[in-house]
């Protein structure tokens, strides 16, 4: 029963109009529930590789196939309706908008995403009760709830962004070096509470980082310069 | 549309201070040019309400301009008069229903002087075809009667039986007066918001009267001719300075027009008063033209700094946008969420501007009543006040668009990690 998350064949991207930079995946593949650690340096193609996972770039040649869609065969808005839809995703730093509060952050992708709310709603009678939920479970005062996010800690800035990409129960998570605003005490509880809930909700997990220490928390662990091909000659 | 209507709200909530003082220059600017915009409107309107019904007014040969602006508007002098058998002429022709004579040059106290006879009251006519009514007393019956405008009943506090004394000549202060000879106020007018607002009428006669023993703009020394004995001389009148005239059929306008126009025993000048009004208004209107055009560009500046605001906005949002991209908001989302923003600016900014005018309406307007007989009902916006308050609306949600697509291509450019 092994079901694919993740289908990249042969896959080559080129920026439209900028010659030299190219990127080709000859294969990579993850299965529902992996969790995944990608490890890279920058330059190693890595935003590249996110963006293409996301759906906001399309590759040239290849076949990418997230969730048994084919990305390629979507339109530009049709990807980004898909990558809502199915996609959390986590980032470095300043990942929640400023002015909403810490709820609201978490509420959002339910606002953009029909299926997003319906999936959040089968948990929870209301969405302010699935966020407030993940909330805690990310260990969270819910005292904050109604906080502005500028009022929190870094540390407490990326849990709520956590909650965030967990609101709705996406498929798939991708986190690109969501702890490297962290120190090394934090880092790791940070990471234990985010693997605990991908475990818990059974969501498949892409994680970005340049620190193989973090590698060893993970089932899988790929380096990025293995994993494609990157060119970057002067034009 | 509700999620996007709910972020534009917050966002542009989160800078209030800055967006707020954007839409008090909006309001100001709408504000100005709405204001100009029924001055304009109003203006006009009362100004071509000043005569209605009367087919022609006769005067001395001058410009058509000239002899309106001193026999309808009471502004500046008459350089000559006409003889009383030239108007008796116009009065018996068979074409004519009805003739008013007015003799203008004297004052009280910085008002017109208008002398005239009963069908004045009965002929002239204002507006929508209205007569001049009376809001107490009735026409002037004796020689010393006289019957005072709205503005001038007011602003000097007369009632009916007052006294007053008229000057000799018209303007300012220091006038000779025919203080030997008073009047007593019989009635008084409603407003009209016409120059008659400001006019004292009397009778023909009684401008003979208080002439008798003048020569030369000075009262002839050695002679004093008492106001009880001024009966016994002949006070026909032997000028007069304009005429209305109102013929018995329109039709025949423009031959009565030539014929008097034609007059041998003297030079006279007829015109249709609503083609000079025309004349007169289409000078006037190249200043509230530019008026309109000056507050036309302020809004243009104020919308401009709209636009300049929300573009240096951008670029402390543009990780906002990104994380906005990441959570499902595409790129059109982006562009409305920018033009929304304008666009609510615009119309929070338009909507306090007419509030402010409105409300400075409410004070302003008695004022400029009182002084210029100019009604400006600010809360009866003219239909062209609401256009430009749309259009207004709709350059702002115009302008909008251009940070909204600044912030489309970023966010294209930028996708879901902003590159700062």
């Amino acid at each position: 029963m092994r079901q694919l998350v993740i289908d990249i064949q042969n896959l080559i991207f080129q920026w439209p109009g900028r010659q030299g930079f190219r990127l080709s995946i000859p294969k990579f593949q993850v299965e529902r529930g992996e969790r995944v650690f990608l490890q890279g340096a920058s330059g190693s193609g890595k935003s590249t590789l996110l963006s293409l996972l996301g759906g906001v770039l399309a590759p040239q040649h290849g076949q990418l196939q997230v969730l048994d869609t084919d990305l390629t065969a979507l339109t530009s808005s049709t990807r980004d309706r898909f990558r809502v839809d199915h996609v959390g995703l986590l980032f470095q730093q300043f990942n929640l908008v400023p002015y909403l509060s810490v709820r609201e952050n978490v509420l959002l992708p339910c606002r953009f995403s029909q299926r997003r709310r319906e999936r959040a709603l089968e948990a929870a009678d209301t969405l302010e009760q699935s966020a407030d939920r993940l909330l805690s479970q990310l260990g969270l005062d819910l005292t904050l709830a109604r906080q502005p996010v500028t009022a929190l800690s870094v540390g407490q800035q990326q849990r709520v962004a956590a909650a965030r990409a967990l609101m709705g129960h996406p498929e798939l998570i991708i986190a690109d070096e969501p702890t490297s605003a962290l120190d090394a005490d934090r880092q790791a509880e940070f990471l234990d509470v985010l693997l605990g809930r991908c475990n818990d909700e059974d969501v498949t997990l892409i994680f970005v980082s340049h620190d193989q220490r973090l590698a060893q928390h993970f089932n899988r662990s790929v380096n990025l310069s293995e994993l494609c091909a990157v060119t970057a000659e002067a034009a | 549309m509700r999620p996007l209507l709910f972020l534009a709200f917050a966002s542009a909530w989160n800078r209030r201070a800055t967006l707020g003082l954007m839409a008090i220059s909006i309001a100001l600017s709408v504000m100005l040019l709405l204001g100009v915009e029924q001055l304009r409107t109003q203006a006009r309107e009362s100004f071509s309400q000043s005569v209605s019904g009367t087919d022609l007014v006769v005067g001395a040969r001058t410009s058509p301009i000239q002899l309106m602006l001193y026999a309808v508007f009471r502004l500046g002098d008459a350089t000559h008069n006409i003889r009383w058998s030239s108007f008796q002429m116009m009065a018996e022709h068979p074409a004519v229903a009805w003739a008013v004579p007015i003799s203008l040059g004297d004052s009280h106290r910085g008002f017109a002087v208008v002398g005239t006879t009963t069908d004045y009251f009965k002929h002239f006519q204002y507006a929508d075809r209205r007569l001049l009514a009376f809001s107490s007393g009735k026409p002037f019956a004796d020689i010393f009667d006289a019957v005072v405008g709205a503005d001038v009943a007011e602003q000097l506090g007369y009632q009916l039986g007052d006294s007053i004394v008229l000057n000799h000549g018209a303007g300012g202060i220091g006038l000779a007066e025919h203080a030997d000879k008073p009047f007593k106020v019989s009635g008084i007018l409603k407003r009209t918001g016409l120059a008659v607002d400001r006019s004292v009428h009397i009778s023909l006669e009684a401008i003979e009267a208080i002439h008798l023993d003048w020569q030369g703009g000075a009262p002839m020394p050695g002679l004093s001719i008492p106001a009880e004995y001024v009966r016994k001389f002949d006070l026909a009148p032997k000028e007069i300075t304009a005429a209305f005239i109102g013929l018995k059929s329109r039709a025949g306008v423009f031959q009565m027009q030539r014929h008097i126009n034609q007059y041998k025993a003297e030079p006279l000048l007829a015109v249709l008063p609503g083609v000079a009004l025309d004349e007169l208004w289409s000078i006037v209107s190249i200043v509230e033209k530019s008026l309109l055009a000056i507050s036309a560009l302020v809004v243009a500046v104020g919308l401009s700094g709209l636009v300049a605001v929300v573009l240096a906005g951008l670029g402390e949002r543009r990780r906002e946008l990104a994380v906005l991209r990441s959570v499902g908001a595409g790129p059109r989302v982006v562009f409305m969420l920018l033009a929304i923003e304008g666009l609510m600016v615009v119309v929070a900014g338009s909507l306090l501007g007419l509030l402010g005018l409105i409300t400075l309406g409410v004070f302003v307007t008695p004022m400029l009543e009182t002084h210029l007989g100019i009604s400006l009902a600010a809360w009866t916006l003219s239909a062209e006040a609401w256009q430009l308050l749309l259009l207004v609306m709709a350059t702002g949600f115009l302008v909008s668009l251009i940070p909204g697509y600044r912030a489309y291509r970023m966010s294209l450019a930028d996708g879901l990690t902003p590159r700062l």
